[in-house]
């Protein structure tokens, strides 16, 4: 609990940057503006009442329609006070994130990924390559108006000798039932 | 005279490993950038087993996207599984029956054993020691047999669901465990007195690989990775979930961060295993295995035939599932290869909003470039052995 209280008084010096925290069952949730980013990690992860050494986690969200489509989440840990923190930015779709593999190493794959499944950028990584796609692959799988069946498949071609890429061909359409009741979910709909 | 001057640009060699290399465990494609037989630069390509598991789960109901967690690591099914279930647990807020808390520790100490034995003996069977892999598969199938008793399934379980077990334990397994556990403390022995004082296993893995504390921190390793530098992390201990602080068993911690002393983490763990193993038989409770809840868990097969509420619950819960309350939660805990965590969002509906998983071998690879600098090219096979890599969690 020390801790806690510690880094809401932490956000609070970073209140210029600090868009909102909650604490959520023993994880603090923290929402920070972009260009507070590398800074305010900068201080979790030096600063003796939180250290948080290890960056466990980058991921994205998508909220399409939203302003800033994305949400960056960074998951930390502290070794030395067992707690975690996950500290969440908004990135619009045509801005850019600022890299913080200087500060922690195992930044660079995860920002890779994040770059592969949604398209963010960012600026300073210095190999920032896809990762988990194949090659020559176009498109950001984990955004939310990518399908699920993808544009193209993969055959092996006997007359050429190679694996060729061809439109997807889906003979039955890709069927997404809706299950939702209409009474209990009515703002759904 | 034109004197032609000879000379000769020398270049690092480079050298492509994998993706069908044995020692890869799997399909990883590695670019070796070589001096002499000095690795200069090993850079991974991964993804040859990507199959999209977050984008798929995304499409499912919260029950569907469970057998998913299965086919992440698939040398440590339970472990995945049980990990995905606290998080909707989490969600919806459920308690999970006792007994069902017991055989849950039951299999996953199981599962550890499962994963350790196949860690140890395929990075025996990489370094050139055949004979434990032998040993130790014996071993396993047996352990795999127990996993079919209990559900049906050799490997891809999904026998942990959200609030609870799905059935309860077969008749006479527990004393078959218990045999199992009596005598597999000798094969243990066994793999030990083969491997532990024998001169080449100890030329091949001491002083390789070192990673030192702030390496560990720095590159985000968990689990046996970062205990072997010497931190005494293990989620089982820090933050208890399930049964574990009633527990008592050691946490094993490494000294010199290098490829022996994780041998001898894993190793030892298994025994503490063993222990929690017997503890749980000895103490298992009776009582419901999964929460008595028909919104969450389905109704029994006897039930169903005479009661018509029951028959539409289950109609309900296998094609509509339910709905979990909008909201987020991570929850992590201690699988065999270190932190795997889930993060789930809900938006109040019966599919999951974002589905992340956070797998422990895909930060452990990224330091394989780390670890492997200035070794030998022979000594790359031994630290993707000693990292425990199993490409469907890394590539998800």
């Amino acid at each position: 609990m020390e801790l806690y209280k510690n880094i809401l008084n932490l956000s609070k010096l970073f209140r210029l940057g600090v868009n909102s925290y909650i604490l959520n069952n023993d994880l603090i949730t923290i929402n920070i503006k972009k260009e507070y980013l590398k800074l305010f990690l900068k201080f979790l992860k030096n600063h003796y009442n939180t250290r948080m050494v290890q960056l466990l986690d980058i991921w994205g969200t998508d909220f399409p329609g939203k302003k800033y489509r994305f949400e960056v989440n960074y998951l930390l840990l502290s070794i030395k006070y067992n707690v975690r923190i996950l500290i969440k930015v908004g990135v619009a779709e045509d801005d850019t994130l600022v890299s913080i593999t200087d500060i922690f190493s195992s930044a660079g794959w995860l920002e890779r990924e994040v770059w592969d499944m949604y398209g963010v950028y960012f600026s300073g990584h210095k190999d920032l390559r896809r990762i988990l796609t194949d090659y020559g692959f176009e498109g950001f799988p984990l955004r939310k108006d990518f399908p699920l069946s993808g544009f193209v498949e993969v055959r092996y071609d006997d007359g050429e000798k190679r694996v060729v890429q061809e439109p997807i061909e889906i003979t039955q359409e890709f069927r997404y039932f809706y299950f939702l009741s209409p009474w209990e979910h009515k703002k759904i709909n | 005279m034109l004197v032609r001057k000879s000379y000769k640009e020398i270049k690092n060699f480079m050298i492509n490993f994998g993706p069908q290399h044995p020692a890869a465990h799997g399909v990883l494609r590695l670019i070796l950038e070589l001096q002499g037989e000095t690795v200069l630069k090993a850079e991974p390509h991964i993804g040859l087993l990507h199959r999209g598991t977050e984008k798929l789960i995304e499409y499912k109901t919260y029950n569907q996207a469970l057998p998913y967690m299965d086919r992440l690591d698939y040398v440590s099914m339970m472990a995945k599984e049980h990990v995905y279930c606290l998080a909707v647990e989490n969600l919806l807020k459920c308690e999970v029956p006792l007994r069902a808390q017991y055989i849950r520790v039951l299999f996953l100490e199981l599962t550890r054993i499962l994963n350790h034995l196949l860690a140890v003996c395929c990075h025996a069977l990489d370094v050139g020691a055949m004979t434990p892999f032998f040993w130790g598969f014996e071993e396993r199938e047996k352990l795999m047999e127990f996993y079919e008793r209990v559900c049906g399934a050799r490997m891809h379980a999904a026998y942990i669901r959200p609030g609870g077990v799905v059935y309860d334990l077969p008749m006479g397994l527990l004393e078959d465990i218990y045999k199992f556990i009596l005598q597999f403390r000798f094969r243990l022995n066994e793999i030990d007195e083969l491997l532990t004082n024998n001169r080449i296993w100890k030329q091949r893995l001491v002083n390789i690989g070192v990673v030192t504390r702030d390496q560990a921190y720095d590159w985000g390793f968990t689990g046996v990775m970062l205990r072997g530098s010497g931190v005494a992390w293990d989620l089982r201990k820090t933050s208890p979930y399930e049964i574990y602080n009633q527990i008592d068993f050691k946490v094993p911690v490494g000294v010199n961060g290098d490829c022996y002393d994780r041998y001898l983490i894993r190793m030892e763990e298994m025994r503490e295993s063993l222990g929690i193993m017997l503890y749980c038989i000895n103490n298992m409770p009776q009582g419901f295995v999964k929460v008595d809840d028909r919104k969450i868990s389905p109704p029994s097969r006897a039930m169903m035939k005479y009661s018509m509420e029951s028959l539409i619950h289950h109609f309900k819960l296998f094609s509509e599932g339910y709905s979990i309350p909008a909201g987020e939660t991570y929850v992590a805990a201690e699988a065999p290869k270190g932190e795997f965590g889930v993060y789930l969002k809900s938006d109040g509906t019966n599919r999951p909003y974002r589905c992340r998983l956070k797998a422990p071998g895909f930060l452990h690879l990224q330091g394989l470039d780390m670890m492997a600098k200035q070794h030998m090219l022979a000594d790359v096979v031994t630290i993707i052995g000693t990292q425990d890599i199993v490409f469907g969690e890394v590539d998800r």
